[in-house]
Formats: C-alpha cells, sequence, structure tokens
C-alpha cells in the first residue's frame, strides 16, 4: 500500500495511485478539514502544502505525493497553539460560512512564507482562491496583520 | 411552446405541506418521538429558547440554519440581552425538525431564506428569552421568599439587595423550569441595547480555522458508504438504461441503482471510486419534451412577451401609465434582460442517510430543516415519528438548500441498501447541471414625457420565469406571482419607492424548462437593474443629474432618500470625480431594508472594468450586529457582481452548458473593490440584511460604465459583451 507523510506522521493508505490527494485526506485519512470545491483546480478549497508548497491537492494524485511532506489545516497549530496566520483570522472574524476558509488560510500561510510582508498586489497575485460568501476584504485585512504579527 | 410549460410539476404532497407551513397552516405533525433529539445531554432547558448548564453555560436553541450570514450568532445575542445573561458564555443549537413536530412546533417555521433568519424571529425570541428570565428570577425568589420585583439580575447573577443575596442563572435552572411560562412579557427598547446592536465577534470562527468545523460533507457513521450520482441532463428527462456490466470489476463498488424515475447512482466504499465508476458507466437517457431548448430559443420566446399587446397580469398600477404614454409629447424606450444564474454554493450539495425499518435519518446541511424533514417522510414512506433531520453547518446556501431534492435522492438511495448509512454527494458538475437557477427575464420599460421634458409616466413589462409557479403554485393566484414585481411592488418589503405621476408594471409569465428557485437577492437582482438603469437613462434624456432626477420621485419615500443621500454624500457626488475615475449610483427598498449604492469605477487599456470602490448604506431598521451587516454588504456585492461579469447559465440542448468554476467564475481577491458599508437603522420596522444591498452594485456599476464609456449595456452577464473586471 502507499504510504505518505501527513502532518509529520507516516500513513499507509488504501488507495489507488491515480487517487487525487483531496480524497486520500478526507476519505482514507480523515483529515476532512480540505475541502471539495471544484475537483480541477479552479476554486482552491482544496488547498494544502507539498514540501512547504501550496498545492490544489484535488489535482495531484496519490503516486505523486508518496515520498513528500504533506501538510493540512489540521497539522498548522504547533503544540496547542494556533499559527498566526488562524489567529488573524480570528481576530479579524474572517469566516462567513466558512467553507472555504482552510483552503484560503494554507494559501496565505504559504504565500507569508514566500513573501513576509506582502503588498496589495502580491496578493492580488498569490491568492486566488473562490470565496462565494466575498469575505475578501477581511482576507486582506487579516493577511496584513499576520504579517505584522 | 407546450413543451417549455410541460416542466412545471403539479403540487405535490410535499410542496402542499411546506406551503401549508409557509402560510402559518402548521403542520400537524404532534407526534411523539420514539428516540432522543441529538442535544437531549443538554439540561436543563429553561424554556424552548434557553438551556442552561450548572456550569452557567447558556444555549441558545435556534432553529433558522447558519450558512454564512451570521444568523446564528445575531438571534443569539438577542436572546442574551432579553436574558441579561454572560455573552462570554453563550452557544448555539439546533433543535431538530423531528423534536419541533413532536412537541407541537414551538419554535415554529425553520425557513432560513429571504432574509428572514432575526427579522422574522426576532419577536419570539427576544420574548422567549425574556420569558426565560423572568422564570429564572422567579425561581430565585421563590428560594429566598421575597418578591420577584425585588431582585435584579446582571450577566446572569440574580441579586436580592435588602438582603445582599446572589445566585446565578445556572444554579437556579433547574427550578426555573418548573414555573409556569409568563404570559405577558416586555422587551427592551433598542435603544438600551447592550449586547444585541453591537458588532461581536460571531461565535462559530474558530472551528473554521481550524479545520474541525463539520459541514455536511464531513460528516461520516461507521460502515457509512459513498453515493455519487447523475441525473438526467435535459430538464424533464428521465433515465431510460445504464450498463453495469461496464462497470463490473471497479474497485470498491457495491451497488449500481435506479434513484426515481431520473437518476442513477453509484455506491462505493469511498466517493472517489463511486465517481469514478459512475464516470465509466454507459447511460441511456430518454431526454424527453425539452432537448432542443436552448437560451436563444428561450430569448426569442420572452420577447415576444414584452409586445404591450400580449396579455399580462399587473403587478403594480399608479394613475394611468397607458393614456400618459398615447398622450406623450416624446417617449423613451430601452429592453433590458437577465440570466439563469447557478449558486455554486462552495460546498456541493449532499445528504448522508441511513435507512431502516424502525426509522429513517437524515445528516444535512439544509435552509429548510422542516423542508428537508417533509422530504424525508416522503421519499421513506415512514410517518413523521420514524424521520429525523440533524442539520450540520452549511457550505453556503443563497437558495439553493432551501430545496431539498438532493435529501430526497439519499433517503431514496439509503433506502434500497437499508441499514447502511449512505453519504451522497454531488459533484459541482452535477450542482451546475441541476440548479434551481435565478429565473430568466427581461424587461421593457418606456417612459412618456411631456413637451416641458417632464417624465408623465413608466410603462414596464417584465416577461419571463416566475419562481413560486413552478416550486409553490398554490401562492399564485390568478397568474400573479407577487415575487416577480419585487423592487417596485406597490407595497410590503420590496416596494417601489419613486412617486411616479403613472406607472404600470406588468408581467408576461413564461416558464422555460429550466427549474428556477431563489438566488440571493432572487427578483431585485435584476428588478433594480432594469430600473436604476432605466432611471439613468432617463435622467441623461433630460440633461438632469441622476441623483438630482431621482430625489425629484422620492419625495413621499423618505427612507429612499435617506440611503442615496447617504451613499452620494459619501462618494462625493456633488464633487467631480478623480481623473479617470467613474460613478454610478442606484436606490432600491428589499427585503424589508433600505438600500443605495454608488460605484467608482476605472476602465483599463484593454476596456476590462476596475470596480475601485462602492459605497452602500442600508437602513434595515435596526442592526443586530453591524459587524456582520457590512460583511454582508460586502459578501452580497462578490456574488452579485460575478454574476453580473461572469455568470450566466447557458442552456443548449435543454440542459446547462456551464459545467465548473472554469466557465462559470467567480470573483477572486483581486477584483474585489473597497466596499464601504454605512449602517443607518432608523428603528421602528425591522429588515433583513444578507439580501437587499446585492441589488444596487450591479446597476451603480451599469451607470458608472456608461458614464465612462457612453455606452449602455442592457444585458448580463458582461463576459458576453467582451467585457472582463480588471
Amino acid at each position: 500500500m502507499p504510504t505518505i507523510s501527513v502532518n509529520g506522521q507516516t500513513r499507509e493508505v488504501e488507495a489507488e495511485d491515480d487517487t487525487p490527494l483531496l480524497w486520500v485526506l478526507r476519505e482514507n485519512l480523515g483529515l476532512t478539514g480540505t475541502k471539495y470545491g471544484c475537483g480541477i483546480a479552479q476554486c482552491g478549497a482544496c488547498t494544502v502544502h507539498i514540501d512547504g508548497e501550496a498545492v490544489r491537492s484535488c489535482s495531484v494524485p496519490l503516486s505523486e505525493a508518496v515520498g513528500k511532506k504533506i501538510a493540512t489545516i489540521e497539522g498548522l497549530a504547533e503544540g496547542g497553539v494556533l499559527h498566526r496566520v488562524q489567529k488573524a483570522w480570528i481576530e479579524h472574524d474572517v469566516p462567513q460560512c466558512g467553507y472555504c476558509q482552510s483552503g484560503m488560510i494554507m494559501a496565505v500561510v504559504a504565500l507569508l512564507k514566500e513573501k513576509p510582508q506582502p503588498t496589495d498586489a502580491d496578493i492580488d497575485a498569490a491568492i486566488t482562491n473562490i470565496c462565494r460568501c466575498g469575505t475578501f476584504q477581511q482576507v486582506r485585512a487579516a493577511i496584513h496583520a499576520a504579517a505584522k504579527a | 411552446m407546450t413543451e417549455r410549460r410541460s416542466f412545471v410539476p403539479a403540487p405535490d404532497r410535499r410542496s402542499f405541506i411546506i406551503g401549508a407551513a409557509a402560510a402559518g397552516g402548521g403542520l400537524a405533525l404532534g407526534l411523539r418521538l420514539p428516540f432522543s433529539p441529538a442535544h437531549a445531554a443538554t439540561s436543563p432547558e429553561v424554556n424552548a429558547w434557553v438551556a442552561i448548564k450548572p456550569d452557567e453555560t447558556v444555549a441558545v436553541r435556534v432553529v433558522r440554519s447558519e450558512m454564512g450570514q451570521g444568523t446564528l450568532t445575531g438571534l443569539a445575542q438577542l436572546v442574551a440581552e432579553e436574558l441579561d445573561c454572560d455573552w462570554s458564555k453563550v452557544t448555539t443549537e439546533y433543535p431538530t425538525p423531528g423534536e419541533s413536530a413532536a412537541r407541537g412546533r414551538p419554535w415554529g417555521e425553520f425557513m432560513t431564506g429571504g432574509s428572514r433568519g432575526i427579522r422574522a424571529s426576532q419577536d419570539y425570541v427576544r420574548k422567549g428569552a425574556a420569558a426565560a428570565r423572568a422564570m429564572l428570577i422567579e425561581a430565585a425568589a421563590q428560594e429566598w421568599k421575597v418578591s420577584a420585583d425585588e431582585c435584579s439580575v446582571s450577566n446572569g447573577v440574580i441579586a436580592h439587595k435588602a438582603s445582599g443575596r446572589s445566585t446565578t442563572y445556572g444554579k437556579v435552572a433547574d427550578a426555573a423550569a418548573k414555573i409556569p411560562v409568563p404570559s405577558g412579557v416586555s422587551l427592551k427598547d433598542p435603544s438600551k441595547w447592550t449586547i444585541a446592536g453591537k458588532g461581536l465577534k460571531r461565535l462559530d470562527t474558530a472551528d473554521k480555522t481550524t479545520g474541525k468545523m463539520i459541514y455536511g460533507i464531513d460528516f461520516s457513521l461507521p460502515g457509512m458508504l459513498h453515493a455519487a450520482i447523475k441525473d438526467c441532463p435535459v430538464f424533464g428527462g428521465r433515465l431510460k438504461s445504464f450498463d453495469e456490466s461496464k462497470i463490473a470489476g471497479f474497485k470498491g463498488v457495491k451497488k449500481v441503482m435506479r434513484v426515481g424515475e431520473t437518476a442513477v447512482a453509484v455506491i462505493a466504499d469511498s466517493w472517489w471510486r463511486a465517481k469514478t465508476a459512475l464516470d465509466a458507466l454507459p447511460i441511456e437517457w430518454d431526454e424527453g419534451p425539452n432537448a432542443r431548448s436552448s437560451s436563444e430559443s428561450v430569448a426569442a420566446w420572452l420577447k415576444e412577451g414584452l409586445d404591450y399587446a400580449q396579455p399580462a397580469v399587473v403587478g403594480n398600477s399608479v394613475g394611468d401609465a397607458r393614456g400618459a404614454l398615447a398622450k406623450a409629447a416624446k417617449t423613451y424606450e430601452a429592453v433590458y434582460a437577465y440570466p439563469h444564474q447557478n449558486h455554486a454554493a462552495m460546498e456541493p450539495l449532499n445528504a448522508t442517510a441511513l435507512y431502516t425499518d424502525e426509522k429513517c435519518e437524515v445528516w444535512t446541511g439544509t435552509q429548510n430543516g422542516e423542508a428537508a424533514f417533509t422530504a424525508v417522510m416522503s421519499a421513506s414512506g415512514l410517518p413523521a415519528e420514524k424521520c429525523e433531520v440533524h442539520k450540520l453547518m452549511l457550505g453556503g446556501g443563497f437558495g439553493r438548500r432551501g430545496f431539498t431534492d438532493y435529501v430526497e435522492q439519499a433517503v431514496l438511495i439509503a433506502k434500497q441498501m437499508p441499514g447502511a448509512p449512505i453519504k451522497l454527494l454531488w459533484s459541482r458538475e452535477e450542482d451546475m447541471a441541476h440548479g434551481k437557477y435565478h429565473p430568466v427575464t427581461q424587461c421593457k420599460l418606456t417612459a412618456s414625457f411631456d413637451d416641458k421634458k417632464n417624465l408623465t409616466g413608466l410603462r414596464l413589462r417584465i416577461s419571463g420565469q416566475s419562481i413560486f409557479s413552478v416550486v409553490r403554485p398554490e401562492i399564485v393566484k390568478n397568474g400573479l406571482d407577487p415575487a416577480v414585481f419585487q423592487g417596485f411592488a406597490p407595497s410590503g418589503d420590496a416596494a417601489l419607492g419613486y412617486d411616479f405621476p403613472n406607472f404600470l408594471a406588468d408581467h408576461s409569465m413564461r416558464n422555460p424548462s429550466t427549474p428556477p428557485g431563489w438566488w440571493r437577492g432572487v427578483n431585485v437582482n435584476q428588478n433594480v437593474i432594469y430600473l436604476e438603469c432605466f432611471m439613468d437613462e432617463l435622467a441623461h434624456e433630460v440633461g438632469e443629474d441622476p441623483v438630482a432626477f431621482r430625489r425629484k420621485f422620492l419625495g413621499k419615500s423618505p427612507k429612499h432618500l435617506a440611503v442615496l443621500n447617504a451613499v452620494a454624500e459619501r462618494i462625493g457626488w456633488e464633487r467631480p470625480a478623480p481623473k479617470g475615475v467613474y460613478r454610478g449610483i442606484a436606490v432600491a427598498m428589499g427585503y424589508g431594508s433600505y438600500v443605495a449604492g454608488a460605484a467608482e469605477i476605472s476602465l483599463s487599456d484593454d476596456g476590462a472594468v476596475k470596480v475601485r470602490r462602492i459605497v452602500a448604506a442600508t437602513d434595515p431598521g435596526y442592526a443586530v450586529n453591524p459587524a456582520q451587516i457590512e460583511r454582508q454588504v460586502a459578501g452580497s456585492f462578490v456574488y452579485g457582481l460575478s454574476g453580473l461579469f461572469y455568470g450566466g447559465i447557458t442552456i443548449k440542448d435543454g440542459r446547462a452548458v456551464e459545467r465548473n468554476f472554469d466557465d462559470y467564475p467567480s470573483m477572486r481577491i483581486r477584483e474585489m473593490p473597497q466596499v464601504e458599508t454605512i449602517v443607518m437603522p432608523s428603528g421602528g420596522f425591522w429588515g433583513g440584511v444578507g439580501e437587499p444591498t446585492i441589488c444596487v452594485a450591479a446597476p451603480a456599476v451599469l451607470n458608472a460604465y456608461f458614464a465612462a464609456t457612453g455606452k449602455r449595456i442592457r444585458s448580463a452577464p458582461l463576459k458576453n459583451a467582451g467585457i472582463a473586471m480588471a
């Protein structure tokens, strides 16, 4: 059986090699914080990190995830302490329905790693997640706040 | 054209029951349930609204659904306000529809739509909380053998000043539950509010940032199987056959089955395996009578209805608009159109069902728990006391989850595999193919002027789809669907603000085969585009300023005028816009609230529209949580402008063409304008918040586009005119 490393743990999964990582995470590993929205890498609700990079897990086959370090929203807090992006999200009361926010947060964490002080233009270029509730004003404010934290 | 009308279903048992409930008739389901409600651990219940635990946690019980609008938090604020409890100890929970039925519907209807979540519940939740407060105080007073009048309460602590004694809600909750519910309670004057009326943070945020929040799609039961489904892609078509042998070797597949008359489902040990097998399954459809329907054929049919000689049902008539037209020195006419839209909530539709001979239970995100409950009864064939619906968080609703088609499917599947919990999940493609689409309409407007350029009348003809004639036909009397006239109704919560000397609005009902539904804002979306863009056209026709022109007709509508003036002032209407920036404005009433929007746009070199700024004013009467109102206003613009620029469902060969977010895009953060919300509650009435403002963004932007280019865009989506968002 394929073995993958998720949030620091090595897990065996009984799934076909071409199963999208999204469904391995959700159905085989019960990590349902990562969401299904489109299945074609458009909406970003399924964003996770593979070796630190934000990727859309609906479009990554299991075979490509083997041997790499995968991080999901469930693994973002360390030792029970929320990540500064999560804290900023709570402080700015960002989510409405909240469904897209796991992916949004994972995309933002990756952005801040690459650009610790992103400009609005950096945000516009990097954050392409769809939010049908339209939380973008709070998302932008929370990104800037997290960058300062 | 008969084939287009063939899709209108006869009223069935389900819509009758839901309709009766909506009309206040009440569900006659006073039955005892054989199993306990899910929240039985919460005790004691003081009354239907409030349960207080010994640790002082106050559970506010709400039947409206949370789908992002902050409804649970707002209602909890109202309850906490009247209860005088400690806000930091407040939580919310959902009573189930089964429990409500068994207890004689203490919470009334469950529907969460029409921006009614708070405004239609505020009175009874506040009274419920005030009654609970009185019962808690009475319990303490009885224990102390003093009069309740001598006791006071603050933050959940009851005190008897004369004797210096005090106790807490948690300590007397048990005793309070045994005290008779007081008949008359008085409510606080909103000017005295300390918890309601404040921009408090939502109660459900933390779990939405850690992945812990359980939406319908995340729900799981031991031994659960997964279902993927395909319904006939042609509206009104049926399932003919499928060739199961072709997927015989597919891993994890447990069953392939017919679902009702129109759909086929594959059940497997994972959804991905079910979907993979379903995609490989050869299916033959009987496409039925609508297989040649297209957006073009529907548009041509609707265009016929714009002819004033065609029969139409009058929705609002003031004076004699026909006579004014006949006598006009000059007339001015324009034709507008608005397309179907799909809700495309981020969480695709899903429901988990468990059917046994004993009962049928469903776990799902629904905007209407009672409608889902009724759907479970009808699909399972079991009586109310053997059915239950457990509501879960909604990953967006926008009106789509007020329907119960997906719930019914889940039960029909589970019924074929008794004892096995089944989670049905629609693919995004299925969600796009089987929407309850925003109705398609066209509108012709004709203005009459006298020889001094005074507007003497306005005639407005809507041609197109009626939601209620399909969804709740019992509401449509003599062909009149009142909702069709949202935004220019004679009275009510979406009334025309303009005092035209003569006015006539009528409707030529034409229902194509696409199933219609309530899409955030419903008919104010297009109706306010029609009227507010036309008002802009008229202002330019007579050479007047668009704001000044509107003011002339708002003399009898001070609340419309106040929001219009507020956005004009904030955007700086009296001063010229910065170079390269163009402005547009719109005003309306919807869902009981008065709203106005003023937009500033600029154009990029390739003609794309940068919506730079939108100032929006809303007067909802009372503002329960101004911070959440700001979020709803800004969010509604994302939804409405996505529809204006990028949306539109195209019909070809009787089916929806758009399949996913690649051909049905939604705004991203880079396209988000700066939204400045003016919350200006004037008191004395309760208006909604989730939907009203959506209708002013699109016409404000379209009017700004005219200011920028001199071009009138009279139909959406703008992508069809080659106009993108920058």
